[in-house]
């Protein structure tokens, strides 16, 4: 009695929780669905839940309003560049902050702790008079500086190399190696877990940008993923086959990424936060 | 060049003082390291100003495109803007923002779906979490990953899914709830709706994500806690209300200071899915923000709507720290 109480008390969660798995999981269905069908068979009532055969057409359509290898490139470019860097200058400042005693170390850590409580959208407007000012609309420099330097990734850089022992680097200098070597060749391959966190997390709050992208591009050609997409919307005559296949593009790659590293990518995208 | 001033020999008495003691360092250093081989290289970054040069780039950078912007936002808040021509109105553009019924609206609505998502997506994140946790079940990995999926996906990307889902006439959900007898609901149309539809995709979003921070938590409580308690015979419902919920505490309160944060700055869901309509239901503060900035162009009016959220978030974050702080 108690042994079969147990089993279906079992199969009850097992139900629940695929029945949660579905509803995650169906509006990607759904996604990849729609951008094989044309416009008018995405509102069929009743629906088509297989894929159609108007995947070449929606390409066709969706490459010629939008340009979208183009687009894509943009996105890509952006986002890597932005990662790259914005890693190399976290884990700088993060190194500075955790393993140097320098005057107004203090001062320049409670600022940098004061800008990651400030919402970002109070620098908007004074941000794009910048831009304006610099002629640097419809630039990648526009979307990838005014973020670059994290305040985010260098907390959880310091963080990090806190835990690096001090007598690796005075070992080092007793070798005779310089700070830039004992950085490039010591601490930051010790970091590379930490680095790889961060690193997802950057690429991925790049990527999936829209206000500022918004703000700053409005030629076509600078266009990145989000906001090509929302401009999809905006057109008077929306053809959802076009817009499905985009959406589908631009979350196709991730997805590939986050299946293949998913442990890295988790502790990524919740900024390293968390510690399994 | 003549006669050396008083200024400049100062200036040179200096600089040797200066050279004097440098001799007296290195002659330390050397006497330190006379057992070791010393390579003498000259190197300009030396341990006492290197950590400047690490923390130069990010400093510089923060200071241009975020202390300046910050301050400069405030005083654009006092200001009107025509052009390129500014002029100081005093508190004009806060009184006006005061008197706004469409500011007090998005205010509200911003509240309004604070209130209801976030409790009802954290109850859905820790419910799931305590079910993949408790029960030893096969495939754990498979439910994690399914469960986190949504929150790879852009927000731009999943409001325009639900968009197209919840098409009022031919969306799929509506097409699934008429199995069920139920009348087709007016989704993105009606104020109540849309404000129903921008927490449904939230939750769907965020729901995985604050799953797999709970998880992570469960599995940080010490298993010889539950075993102590089983031996006292207390029941399975007792001891997650004494063991599990206490320990989760601190986890618990990390992601409401989390969603809490993203929803007051809530932009991309209620911006693709409705516009912030109808009749300015799912107006949100940064999507008026955003309105009044670049469709309007009136920065000075802007730049003080941004400042209301400043005040708003330093206010709710200390009351959060507050609360943290009675630990």
């Amino acid at each position: 009695m108690v042994a079969s109480k147990k089993i279906s008390s079992k199969i009850i969660i097992y139900i629940l929780l695929i029945a949660g798995v579905v509803l995650s999981i169906a509006p990607f269905y759904w996604m990849i669905v729609g951008s094989t069908l044309p416009s008018g068979e995405i509102f069929r009532v009743p629906p088509k839940l297989l894929p159609g055969d108007y995947l070449a057409k929606n390409f066709q359509t969706l490459n010629e309003s939008l340009g979208i290898a183009r687009i894509f490139w943009n996105s890509l470019f952006i986002a890597l560049v932005y990662t790259l860097f914005s890693t190399l200058i976290s884990a700088m400042a993060g190194y500075a902050f955790a393993k140097f005693k320098f005057k107004g170390k203090n001062v320049f850590f409670f600022i940098i702790l004061c800008t990651l409580m400030i919402p970002s959208q109070v620098t908007l407007i004074p941000l794009f008079e910048m831009m304006v000012t610099f002629n640097w609309l419809n630039t990648y420099q526009a979307i990838i500086l005014p973020t670059l330097a994290s305040p985010f990734a260098i907390y959880l850089m310091r963080q990090n190399m806190k835990a690096i022992p001090d007598s690796i680097m005075e070992a080092s200098r007793i070798d005779g190696a310089g700070e830039l070597k004992i950085f490039f060749t010591v601490i930051l391959p010790v970091t590379r877990p930490a680095m790889a966190a961060v690193g997802i997390f950057l690429f991925m709050s790049q990527w999936n940008s829209l206000l500022w992208p918004l703000i700053t591009l409005n030629s076509k050609e600078m266009f990145t993923l989000p906001v090509a997409l929302s401009s999809l919307i905006g057109m008077a005559r929306i053809d959802y086959g076009q817009l499905m296949l985009g959406t589908t593009l631009s979350t196709i790659p991730i997805m590939i990424f986050f299946l293949l590293l998913q442990k890295h990518f988790i502790s990524g995208i919740l900024g390293g936060s968390v510690k399994e | 060049m003549g006669v050396p001033t008083p200024l400049s020999s100062l200036i040179l008495k200096f600089l040797e003082v200066r050279k004097v003691a440098r001799l007296e360092q290195t002659e330390k250093v050397v006497n330190a390291k006379t057992n070791f081989r010393v390579k003498t290289r000259k190197s300009l970054l030396t341990p006492k100003n290197v950590p400047y040069f690490f923390i130069g780039p990010a400093f510089l950078l923060i200071l241009i495109f975020t202390v300046y912007p910050v301050i400069s936002s405030f005083i654009l808040s006092f200001q009107e803007v025509r052009g390129v021509e500014k002029s100081f109105i005093g508190f004009a553009n806060y009184t006006r923002l005061f008197q706004d019924p469409i500011f007090y609206k998005s205010l509200l609505n911003t509240f309004q779906i604070l209130i209801v998502q976030v409790p009802i997506m954290l109850f859905l994140s820790l419910l799931i979490a305590v079910g993949l946790h408790s029960s030893m079940l096969k495939g754990k990995a498979f439910f994690r990953i399914s469960y986190f999926m949504p929150a790879i996906t852009a927000l731009v990307a999943a409001s325009i899914v639900f968009m197209i889902l919840l098409d009022e006439n031919f969306g799929l959900v509506n097409y699934f709830l008429s199995l069920f007898g139920v009348d087709s609901i007016p989704w993105l149309t009606t104020p109540f709706w849309a404000k129903v539809s921008v927490i449904l995709v939230m939750t769907w979003r965020w729901a995985g994500y604050n799953m797999v921070i709970f998880l992570a938590g469960l599995q940080n409580i010490p298993s010889d806690l539950y075993e102590a308690a089983s031996i006292d015979g207390a029941s399975k419902v007792k001891q997650f209300f004494m063991i599990t919920l206490p320990q989760l505490k601190p986890v618990f309160i990390f992601t409401v200071v989390l969603s809490t944060i993203g929803t007051l700055q809530l932009f991309d869901e209620p911006f693709i899915l409705t516009g912030g309509g109808p009749n300015n239901a799912t107006m949100t503060i940064t999507v008026y923000l955003y309105e009044a900035g670049f469709k309007f162009f009136d920065f000075g009016y802007a730049s003080a709507i941004a400042y209301v959220l400043v005040i708003i978030t330093a206010i709710i974050s200390w009351i959060q720290m507050k609360l943290v702080g009675d630990e």
